[in-house]
C-alpha cells in the first residue's frame, strides 16, 4: 500500500463506489500521467495525445528526471511534490542514461511507487525486449509511433469500469513470479525472428498486438495500411 | 483566392503527399483544433530543428579520424524515431538503410547514407513547409483546415 499516497486512490475508490467516469473521479480528479522521453518531437506529440484524452501531463526527458520528480532520485531529494499524484507513468524504452527498462525496475522496486502502472513505449517491435518489460511488472507495451486509438484504449482500460479486471490480471502475473521465481512467458534469444506476428505473453490480443494489455473492448482498428507493414515492416534490431 | 477552393488545393496536395508523409501525420492533423490550431506547425517545426540539429551531428561525427559508429548509430536511431513520429515514412526508411551500413561500419556507404538521409529530409521539409503555407492561407482567408479521411 503506498505510503504517502503518491499513487492516486482513483482505483480503490472506484471498486467501491462503481464510478465508471474515467475522466473525473473523486473532486474531479483528472488523470495525472509522467511522460518520459528524450526524444523532443515525441514528447510533444505524448503530451497532446494525453490532454486531449483529459488527462494532466507532466513531461520530463530521462528517467533521472523521472525519479527526481516523484522524489526517488538518491541525490537530489525533491520535496514538496505531495499535491502531484501520478497515475500512470508512459516511458520511451530507448532513451540515454537510464533506459525505459531500468526506469520501470526502479519504480517496481520502490515500496512507494512500485503500485503506479507503467507502461513502455518502443518503436522496436521485439517479443524478447517485450517479455522482459511485461515481466518486470509494465502494464503495457506500446509500439510506436503512439496513435490517438492507443491512448484513448489505455486510458479507458486502466481508468475505465473494466480497469478492476485487468488490473488482477497484472498482479496475478507478478504474483506467480514472485512465488514461482519462473517467468510466465519462454525465453527467447535474440536472434529469433522478431518481426512475425508475435503471441502475446499471457494477455489476449485482438488481432495484431501494436500493445499487449487491449482488451476487446474497443473497437480501434489500425487502418489496414499500418497493421500488416507494422509486423512485417524490418524491425532494426539493436544490441 | 476563394476558401473551398484553398481547401480543395490542400486536400489535393495532402493526397499527393502519401508517398513522403504516412499515416502517422494523419495522427497528428487529428490533434490539432481550436484549442489547439497551431499543433501541427508546432510539431513540424520541432522536428525541424531536431532534424537539422542531428543532421550537423551526423555530418561532424563521419569527419572524424576515428569514426565513432555506436555514437552515429545512436544520432540515425533518434532521427529514425523523430521522422516515424511525424509520419515522414522516405526520412524513416532511409535511416533504417544507414543504420545497417552502421552495422558494416564502412565509412563511404555510410557517408553516402547520410547524403541519402539528408535528400530525403529535405524533400519532405519542403513538402511540410508547403503545406503549411496552404493551412495558413485558409485560415487567413477565414476557413477552416479541412479534415482528411482517414
Amino acid at each position: 500500500m503506498a505510503k504517502n499516497g503518491v499513487f492516486s486512490r482513483l482505483r480503490r475508490l472506484d471498486r467501491a463506489e462503481g464510478v465508471d467516469d474515467f475522466s473525473t473521479c473523486n473532486d474531479s480528479h483528472e488523470v495525472h500521467v509522467l511522460a518520459v522521453d528524450d526524444s523532443l518531437v515525441d514528447r510533444k506529440v505524448i503530451e497532446r495525445l494525453l490532454k486531449i484524452t483529459s488527462c494532466k501531463v507532466t513531461a520530463v526527458d530521462s528517467g533521472r528526471r523521472a525519479l527526481q520528480f516523484l522524489g526517488l532520485d538518491e541525490e537530489e531529494k525533491s520535496v514538496g511534490f505531495d499535491g502531484l499524484k501520478v497515475d500512470l507513468i508512459i516511458t520511451d524504452y530507448c532513451m540515454p542514461g537510464m533506459t525505459g527498462y531500468e526506469l520501470l525496475k526502479k519504480i517496481k522496486g520502490s515500496s512507494t511507487f512500485r503500485e503506479i502502472p507503467v507502461v513502455i513505449m518502443s518503436s522496436e517491435n521485439i517479443l524478447t525486449r517485450i517479455d522482459r518489460c511485461l515481466e518486470e511488472g509494465a502494464e503495457d507495451f506500446i509500439v510506436k509511433p503512439v496513435k490517438l486509438s492507443d491512448v484513448k484504449r489505455l486510458k479507458s482500460c486502466m481508468f475505465g469500469g473494466n480497469r478492476i479486471q485487468k488490473q488482477d490480471k497484472g498482479l496475478n502475473k507478478r504474483k506467480l513470479q514472485d512465488n514461482s521465481g519462473v517467468p510466465l512467458s519462454p525465453t527467447l534469444d535474440d536472434d529469433d525472428d522478431v518481426s512475425s506476428s508475435p503471441s502475446p505473453p499471457s494477455i489476449s490480443s485482438p488481432s495484431l498486438p501494436r500493445s499487449f494489455s487491449s482488451l476487446p473492448s474497443s473497437p480501434s482498428s489500425p487502418t489496414p495500411p499500418d497493421s500488416p507493414t507494422r509486423l512485417l515492416k524490418t524491425s532494426d534490431e539493436e544490441e | 483566392m476563394e476558401v473551398d477552393q484553398l481547401q480543395r488545393s490542400f486536400l489535393e496536395y495532402t493526397n499527393s503527399l502519401f508517398r513522403f508523409l504516412d499515416g502517422q501525420f494523419g495522427q497528428l492533423q487529428l490533434l490539432q483544433d481550436e484549442s489547439n490550431p497551431e499543433f501541427v506547425f508546432e510539431v513540424v517545426s520541432l522536428f525541424f530543428e531536431d532534424s537539422e540539429r542531428i543532421l550537423n551531428d551526423l555530418t561532424l561525427a563521419l569527419d572524424q579520424q576515428n569514426v565513432d559508429f555506436k555514437k552515429i548509430d545512436a544520432h540515425v536511431h533518434q532521427f529514425k524515431g523523430s521522422s516515424s513520429s511525424i509520419g515522414a515514412q522516405r526520412v524513416r526508411n532511409a535511416c533504417i538503410a544507414f543504420r545497417n551500413f552502421c552495422e558494416g561500419q564502412n565509412v563511404e556507404a555510410c557517408r553516402r547514407c547520410l547524403q541519402q538521409v539528408k535528400q530525403e529530409y529535405l524533400l519532405v521539409k519542403t513538402k511540410l513547409e508547403a503545406l503549411l503555407r496552404l493551412e495558413q492561407q485558409i485560415l487567413a482567408a477565414g476557413g477552416v483546415i479541412p479534415m482528411l479521411d482517414s
